[in-house]
């Protein structure tokens, strides 16, 4: 896999990151050095062996279906920039 | 109603067929949300129930709920699905103003429940329909786009409820077949509490998938999918719409783009949602915060034990149990409130009667009154009580029908109503004998016509007898009387 200009501009795009033709530059030689370190993984065999989704061997903990009040509107409405009548209030988004 | 299955739509050059595929969410009945203790209820105070995990605030962990896992096994159990010991929460990358973070936890290539199938009652017999996979994923907030001409304002109560996602095969073939597969899961969730299937609260909502091919083809055509649709009319509508869009742009030579379409239901049309190219770039992976989910096989024995009747076994209880029609069972069952109702009368007067009172009768009022039966006027014990009054020769079936009426307008006891309004029915031989004798006196001519041939005059007989009794005249001594005496 190479990391072209288009691959970065895609990756900032989704990742909602500004650019620039000097730092997109930067990326691409940056992203492809790394690509290459990761892409020796691919000398060794795999075939037989399960993807790892966690490094723990570890099985997750369940919790109770138990309600724990915790209003914390005034708190987390103070992250947002703007709020009315108790709603987050951002740009119009609607497709 | 029609016998034989005759959606095919008719296009210029030929007759098409149409091929379905649906992802329902499904909202998980449970008290807290999936990854957080906060509560779930519907309809309260904007952003009142957001714990510092749905606000995805920097360093929350989300911590399973063990409910909300026992509910999507429940509901894979109802699907006739295979449980997965082993599945795996990934993050689906996306941002939207209503997903604080940035990405919904789901299960993508190792869900909780694997595949299924559900059966469907159709007019031309019954269908089987393949569930893909069942698996868990958290709800978004809710952002409302109409209070600000600039802004949209969020609430992220939702954000965080469980849902259920159930993928079916795309096995169904018509609108129809969609409405019945609905209700169907539906039905099915509800029976097992997991899911109270409000779709105007949006607690079951489908994305529906549509293509279309020649008749009889067995290739499938490019697919589109209409998004986050919470009625059922407007999603057949939308399908009806989407196929026929479909058939013209083929049958012009034009492709059908693989797109996800909104259904406008003012317009009553679908059209293409912007910034598609990038809509499916997900980019799944399994999520650090949560380690797998093994379950042992005695926790899911244990669900399977306690499983409550669902409503194939019912129906097929019903048939056995009260020799009801397919039909007729399968009308019976398809609510958890209805059937409970048809129980309590048909175990306490007549099953027979009790379905047809039930599903002719009372089903007509509520419909008309836009009621649904746990809020029915007439009660099941009052019902049963109608009915035992004309198995015991108290009042006839015509009577029983103003009675009726009356215990719609009052929710009054039949029993009183009968004697309060003097409809008991007259089935006293000798009095009836002595009305009769005193008709066939007062129409000599009409004796003679009947006794020369003319025998459908019997029915005007009958309707005087009724007529001098005011309508409580048991019916059938009214005519054995009458066979006798024209003799």
């Amino acid at each position: 896999m190479t990391i072209t200009k288009d691959t970065v501009k895609k990756i900032s795009k989704l990742s909602r990151i500004s650019t620039n033709s000097k730092f997109e530059e930067e990326m691409i030689k940056d992203l492809n050095s790394i690509i290459k370190f990761v892409d020796q993984l691919n000398e060794l065999n795999i075939d037989k062996v399960e993807p790892l989704s966690s490094v723990v061997n570890e099985k997750a903990t369940l919790r109770e279906d138990e309600v724990k009040k915790m209003n914390a509107k005034n708190d987390i409405l103070k992250n947002s920039p703007e709020d009315n009548e108790n709603y987050y209030v951002v740009p119009k988004v609607i497709e | 109603m029609n016998n034989k299955f005759n959606y095919y739509l008719k296009g210029k050059k030929g007759e098409y067929e149409v091929v379905i595929g649906l992802e329902v969410h499904a909202q998980i009945l449970s008290e807290a949300k999936l990854f957080s203790p906060s509560a779930t209820k519907f309809g309260q105070e904007p952003n009142s129930q957001v714990s510092l995990v749905d606000a995805a605030m920097p360093g929350m962990l989300p911590v399973i709920n063990k409910f909300c896992v026992e509910q999507a096994i429940k509901t894979g159990l109802g699907l006739n699905a295979k449980i997965n010991n082993f599945s795996i929460f990934d993050r689906k990358n996306y941002f939207y103003a209503d997903l604080p973070q940035g990405y919904q936890i789901s299960q993508y290539k190792n869900p909780i429940v694997g595949e299924g199938k559900v059966i469907l009652d159709m007019p031309y017999g019954t269908k089987e329909i393949g569930i893909e996979r069942l698996h868990l994923e958290q709800d978004a907030g809710k952002s409302l786009h109409d209070q600000d001409p600039n802004n949209s304002f969020v609430d992220l109560n939702r954000s965080g409820i469980a849902l259920m996602e159930i993928v079916s095969k795309p096995d169904l073939s018509s609108p129809e077949e969609v409405s019945v597969y609905i209700k169907k899961l539906r039905s099915i969730m509800r029976y097992l509490n997991t899911c109270d299937g409000n779709m105007e609260e949006g607690s079951l909502r489908a994305d529906v998938n549509v293509s279309v091919r020649k008749k009889g083809s067995k290739d499938f055509g490019t697919r589109c999918e209409i998004k986050n649709m919470n009625s059922i009319k407007f999603i057949q509508q939308a399908i009806d719409f989407e196929a026929y869009r479909q058939i013209e742009l083929i049958e012009d030579g034009k492709a059908v783009n693989q797109e996800t379409r909104l259904f406008d239901n003012k317009k009553q049309e679908t059209r293409s949602m912007r910034s598609k190219e990038d809509a499916h770039d997900y980019r799944y992976f399994p999520d650090p915060d949560l380690l797998p989910l093994k379950l042992d096989s005695d926790f899911i024995e244990n669900i399977k034990k306690k499983l409550p009747e669902l409503p194939d076994q019912k129906k097929q209880r019903l048939i056995n149990e009260f020799k009801l029609s397919s039909y007729e069972a399968g009308v019976i069952i398809s609510d958890k409130e209805t059937s409970a109702y048809y129980e309590n009368v048909a175990k306490n007067s007549d099953y027979k009667l009790a379905s047809n009172w039930l599903t002719v009768e009372l089903f007509a009022v509520l419909n008309k009154q836009n009621k649904n039966i746990s809020d029915s006027p007439v009660s099941s014990i009052n019902l049963a009580k109608l009915i035992n009054l004309i198995k015991n020769n108290t009042i006839s079936g015509k009577i029983a029908k103003t009675v009726f009426e009356e215990m719609v307008k009052t929710d009054g006891d039949p029993e009183k109503i009968v004697i309060d309004r003097g409809l008991k029915q007259q089935s006293d031989p000798k009095e009836l004998e002595k009305i009769i004798s005193k008709i066939l006196e007062n129409n000599g001519d009409k004796v003679k016509q009947y006794k020369s041939g003319k025998e459908k005059l019997f029915g005007f007989f009958v309707g005087q007898a009724m007529k001098e009794t005011e309508g409580k005249g048991n019916p059938n001594l009214i005519n054995d009387i009458l066979k006798k005496m024209l003799k």
